[in-house]
């Protein structure tokens, strides 16, 4: 038992030297050295980081793959776009919905996110309530593995094809856009904009500071535990299914103010930006990353936010396929993502003669307890 | 060494200073007297100063509507080497900068951006869903930029930042309802795909409709990205209408007039008139739509004087699809009125060509006719034209608009338009 002990504290300290150095870079570096275009950018990464954070507790850590973590994204996002447009029509009905039906009155879902207040707390709470009733119904009921990702993929499917048939409630296909005003601010000034992306880069700290005190914690233990072994944990007198729980709300929580965030910082918010590629991609950037690390998700979701708007320009055609390409070397050379690459330099180092299947053996537990 | 809560509250105290001495620093709110300038604050990076001119063409080149938006981005190629060759504009060469805005409407928004703010292009060119165009619009205001817009669209739009050389719908979907008024039609039933255009043309048939005495007997929509119509068109068999107004849009298109022969529905007893599907799509249907109908400005078969001639340099042109149709013409439009516009106002500087737009009389001899901007909105005069689908999936011309057709986005010369609605859609769109 002695294997349940929190982490050295020197790995800790680690941990939070590289969280440090990442606030740094992102809240005082960052603003400087990057032109506006960019930083509005990073501050789109930073949302799809703050769901990849997430996404690495519940399947790094929780081996629950979430191939719908859009679902959980779209709720924070059309929380916040319904009240920055409700901000900006003032007492009218949004111009999108006159077009529609021009006489109509607003939907009475729209009614309540005219409060500030309201909308923080749906972005808030409505991940939390989706996500555990689902949750508790399908971990209680013990689905798992592959039955649990397509069922997860399949909810994000549902809510895009929802959303793009309700065009007058939510927009539709178009989405939401052309928003004026942030909690009273005017989203057009440079000075704002720098403020709004802060606040997601802000946000991301704050996630990676809460996954890093979970995976220090006896329940980041727990979690692994089941993760690897969940019948154990049960004959040990633990329910896997609350793990599991307590793994996946947080990670709908981080979801939703990931996508929050994106509504200001990109201005539109459209069904394909949640659906099922928009979900995979958001899986993807993590596998690529490193699923289990602590920075290794959101650096993995940087990049590939990175890469669609830098090498998305250079070879439009080509880039879709590069990024392919990309996840089948990552996949098949480091199964642990770039953020293993270190530990696997170091392993070989040690052992120059061995072959290379126990380096990633080592690489991986390195991996996992980092 | 601290504990772990100790630790967690210093972070979080950090990162607590950091976010309010941001907050402090930050800019206008709303109602602030300065909230306007701050609007206007981006001062434009475009370089005038060498021998060449900077600009952006902004076309989906991957996802859906690449079939659609390729074309549009190879004429842009094309009337830019035109204009070239020909001495450039206010003589400098365009060099173009090409984005892809991959089918994905935030694409857009992101690539008008950069094109703004890191190529300093003096003008964008390009998009075709009207989501797209919804995408760039508070974009371009924000930054004061200039986008061209090369498709017909539902109209109640206009922004002093977006030209829109495409119909509006005065000038496709009224001569439409007219042509079908003077064939005797009583019974019509519309189609369309869910989005913003199909939605808002429609709105606007049924309020023309009722006026003309026309009976909607059916109205169905799918989303843009389904193919399967039978379900829908069993309901247009049940409701036995004269016509039916199609405002599909892309691919779903083929598995409507799939569905449509499945159904044992005939041109000769239920025609289609389109206004999405030109000489480009009608060999891509996978069913001979000979006898079908569709309403544009440009058709490949118009006689006019400069047609043959743009005919001839786009079969020659590399890449080209062989057919001209009335996006493409649209958009190769765009690119002259914008040579035309920075000429008369003798400056790349979008105030001063938003100035000559309203003080001078921009026209351009296009392969549709001889084509005047009107400065106030933005918008340019067509001709209207139904064409009907022959053999060869060319169209021949049936019915034609007496005049040119003044550009009317908000319907203002149409009684039947309700006066509140207009107020709606202006107070919404202000």
């Amino acid at each position: 038992m002695t294997k349940l002990k929190p982490w050295p504290s020197l790995r800790g300290i680690a941990g939070l030297g590289g969280i440090a150095v990442f606030a740094v870079l992102l809240l005082a570096v960052a603003p400087v050295v990057l032109s506006d275009h960019w930083i509005n950018n990073l501050g789109k990464y930073c949302c799809w980081a703050i769901a990849a954070v997430g996404i690495g507790l519940a399947w790094g850590r929780g081996g629950m793959l979430v191939m719908g973590q859009g679902v959980f994204f779209a709720l924070g996002a059309y929380a916040m776009a319904m009240h920055l447009t409700l901000e900006t029509a003032g007492d009218r009905v949004p111009g999108f919905m006159v077009l529609y039906d021009p006489l109509a009155p607003l939907p009475v879902f729209w009614e309540p996110f005219r409060s500030a207040g309201f909308t923080l707390l749906a972005i808030v709470l409505l991940p939390v309530i989706v996500a555990g009733i689902l949750g508790y119904a399908l971990f209680k009921r013990r689905v798992k593995g592959a039955y649990f990702a397509i069922l997860t993929q399949a909810l994000a499917v549902a809510l895009a094809t929802l959303i793009s048939s309700t065009i007058r409630e939510t927009g539709g296909d178009t989405g939401l856009s052309d928003f004026k005003f942030f909690f009273g601010f005017v989203l057009n000034d440079p000075a704002n904009k720098v403020m709004v992306y802060s606040i997601a880069a802000a946000l991301l700290i704050v996630c990676l500071l809460a996954v890093w005190q979970f995976y220090r914690s006896r329940f980041g233990e727990l979690l692994v535990a089941t993760r690897d072994a969940e019948e154990r944990v049960r004959f040990l007198g633990y329910d896997p299914a609350n793990v599991k729980l307590v793994a996946f709300v947080v990670s709908a929580l981080m979801a939703s103010i990931g996508g929050a965030m994106f509504v200001p910082i990109v201005g539109i918010i459209t069904p394909a930006e949640i659906g099922a590629a928009a979900s995979i991609l958001m899986i993807a950037g993590v596998a690529f990353g490193g699923r289990a690390s602590l920075f290794g998700p959101a650096l993995g979701a940087m990049a590939v936010g990175w890469g669609q708007s830098s090498l998305g320009s250079t070879w439009p055609d080509g880039w879709t396929y590069i990024l392919g390409l990309l996840f089948v070397v990552v996949i098949l050379l480091l199964p642990n993502g770039l953020s293993s690459l270190p530990a696997r330099f170091a392993a070989i180092r040690r052992r120059p003669a061995e072959q290379p299947t126990p380096a990633i053996v080592v690489a991986e537990l390195e991996e996992v307890r980092s | 060494m601290f504990t772990t809560s100790k630790r967690i509250r210093m972070a979080t105290g950090a990162i607590g200073t950091t976010v309010i001495l941001v907050l402090a620093g930050c800019g206008a709110r709303a109602g602030d007297d300065t909230a306007a300038a701050g609007a206007s604050a981006a001062a434009s990076c475009v370089d005038t100063s060498g021998s060449t001119i900077k600009l952006g063409f902004l076309n989906s080149l991957t996802g859906g509507m690449a079939i659609s938006e390729k074309t549009v981005s190879n004429v842009l190629h094309m009337a830019a080497d035109e204009i070239n060759t020909s001495g450039g504009i206010l003589g400098k060469k365009i060099e173009y900068v090409q984005e892809d805005g991959a089918t994905d409407w935030p694409t857009f928004a992101e690539k008008t951006e950069k094109l703004l703010t890191q190529d300093c292009v003096a003008a964008i060119f390009g998009g075709w869903t009207s989501s797209s165009r919804k995408a760039v619009k508070p974009v371009v205001e924000k930054l004061n930029g200039l986008f061209f817009y090369p498709v017909q669209y539902e109209g109640l739009e206009s922004s002093p930042n977006i030209y829109y050389t495409g119909a509006t719908t005065n000038q496709q979907i009224i001569p439409a309802m007219d042509f079908l008024a003077s064939k005797g039609v009583k019974r019509l039933f519309l189609a369309g795909s869910d989005y913003v255009f199909p939605r808002t043309a429609n709105a606007i048939i049924k309020l023309y409709a009722a006026k003309l005495g026309i009976q909607i007997v059916g109205e169905e929509y799918v989303p843009l990205d389904k193919d399967d119509w039978t379900s829908q068109v069993a309901k247009i068999v049940a409701a036995k209408p004269d016509f039916i107004f199609n405002t599909i849009n892309g691919s779903s298109n083929v598995g409507f007039i799939k569905a449509y022969y499945d159904a044992g529905l005939t041109p000769a007893k239920t025609p289609i008139i389109s206004v999405s599907i030109a000489e480009e799509e009608a060999p891509a249907m996978g069913h001979a739509v000979t006898g079908n109908y569709a309403s544009w400005n440009y058709f490949q078969s118009l006689k006019t004087d400069t047609n043959p001639k743009f005919i001839q340099s786009w079969k020659a042109y590399p890449n080209s699809s062989g057919v001209t149709s009335d996006p493409m013409e649209a958009a190769y439009i765009s690119l002259y009125l914008y040579k035309s516009l920075v000429e008369a106002a003798g400056s790349f500087d979008v105030n001063a060509v938003n100035a000559a737009a309203k003080t001078h009389t921009i026209t351009f001899d296009a392969p549709e006719g001889k084509v005047t901007l009107n400065g106030k909105n933005h918008h340019i005069s067509k001709p209207g034209h139904i064409g009907q689908i022959n053999a060869d999936n060319q169209f021949d011309i049936v019915w034609a608009s007496d005049k040119f057709i003044e550009p009317d986005p908000y319907l203002e010369g149409y009684d039947w338009f309700p006066a509140d609605i207009r107020k709606q859609l202006v107070g919404a769109a202000g």
